[in-house]
């Protein structure tokens, strides 16, 4: 983003101000936000100072997801002491999506459906378009077997049998993407154990689904009803 | 190469294309029954776009929300969602950010 001072600023001023702004930090989301305005952490992970000129400065903030960058440059401000606003943001890198030959334009959209319905020509949508799958690349994950999937459409939670295989990374609260063993997206869910657990648990649930991406009935049903019938 | 091996593979590659890395701890071998499901290229052009998410650079004024409503438009679609930012441009300033949108 470009950072706009109000005062003249020394370089080292501003250097020393990103230093304190990395890390654990506190906001209170603006008067205008579509979230609870309490105050809350956010974590700052890096900031880069790109480039500085007279009063505007250009840097690169990565950050938890819900940080206010508008927020940041006017505490930025605060802490120089002279004041200062957000003049641009760009989002060069939002969970697994970056700026690269993926980004496309609302044009390159049309096009490509021109191509498809009128040319019926359908590699151009093809490329522009994106799998689910990779909606959730940056998340931990876990594979499920063929009988397990059904259930999971259906709202149901993950047991320790249906579990294949998973990443070292799943830990207990942590969200996670559920897979079947072709690599389709099922669900997103809450793991309930960390991997190293749920690798040694035989029996019990392992997971709760939290939103299912996939329709019942892709897989066949394999678990058995109560009752009747 | 069987058709789990496929489906791993592609969760691996567009893991990596995101910048990361799957560490799997593999507990069983499993294979996959391909009368039912299918390997995410392998669908139709219908079903890629059902389940489909495009990268889209947003042009600086539209709000997500209308850029969200032009797609939805442009594909005669009944859902779709962005997953974007929370800066909410209190002072109205046309922002140049991109945020990915998602038709289902």
């Amino acid at each position: 983003m470009v950072i706009q001072f109000h005062g003249d600023v020394e370089a080292g001023k501003l250097v020393e101000a990103l230093k304190y702004f990395t890390g654990e930090i506190y906001q209170r989301p603006p008067l205008r936000s579509s979230v609870k305005r309490v105050l809350r952490t956010r974590r700052i992970h890096e900031i880069e100072l790109l480039d500085f000129k007279d009063r505007f400065a250009l840097v690169k903030a990565s950050c938890d997801p819900g940080t206010y960058m508008r927020k940041l440059a006017h505490d930025i401000g605060l802490y120089t002491g002279v004041g200062a606003h957000m003049r641009e943001l760009r989002r060069t890198r939002t969970g697994p999506y970056r700026e690269d030959e993926t980004l496309v334009k609302l044009q390159d959209v049309s096009e490509a459906l021109y191509l498809w319905r009128v040319e019926k020509d359908e590699r151009m949508l093809r490329r522009i378009i994106l799998p689910v799958e990779t909606a959730v690349a940056h998340l931990p994950k876990i594979v499920i077997n063929d009988l397990a999937v059904d259930a999971i459409a259906h709202g149901a939670s993950l047991a320790a049998p249906g579990v294949v295989r998973l990443t070292e990374n799943v830990s207990a609260g942590s969200t996670v993407a559920i897979f079947t063993l072709k690599g389709e997206l099922v669900a997103l869910a809450k793991a309930l154990k960390n991997a190293r657990e749920i690798a040694s648990m035989e029996k019990g649930i392992v997971a709760r689904t939290k939103r299912v991406l996939m329709p019942t009935g892709v897989y066949p049903r394999f678990w058995k009803t109560g009752g009747k019938g | 190469m069987s058709l789990a091996a496929k489906g791993m593979e592609f969760v691996d590659y567009i893991t990596r294309k995101a910048g990361y890395e799957n560490k799997w701890i593999i507990l069983k071998d499993a294979e996959t029954d391909p009368s039912y499901g299918k390997l995410p290229y392998e669908r139709s052009v219908e079903e890629h776009i059902s389940y489909g998410v495009i990268n889209l650079d947003k042009p600086p004024g539209p709000t997500s929300h209308e850029v969200v409503a032009w797609v939805k438009k442009l594909f005669n679609l009944d859902k779709a969602g962005h997953g974007g930012t929370l800066e909410p441009a209190p002072a109205g300033k046309p922002q140049g950010d991109r945020r990915p949108t998602g038709g289902s």
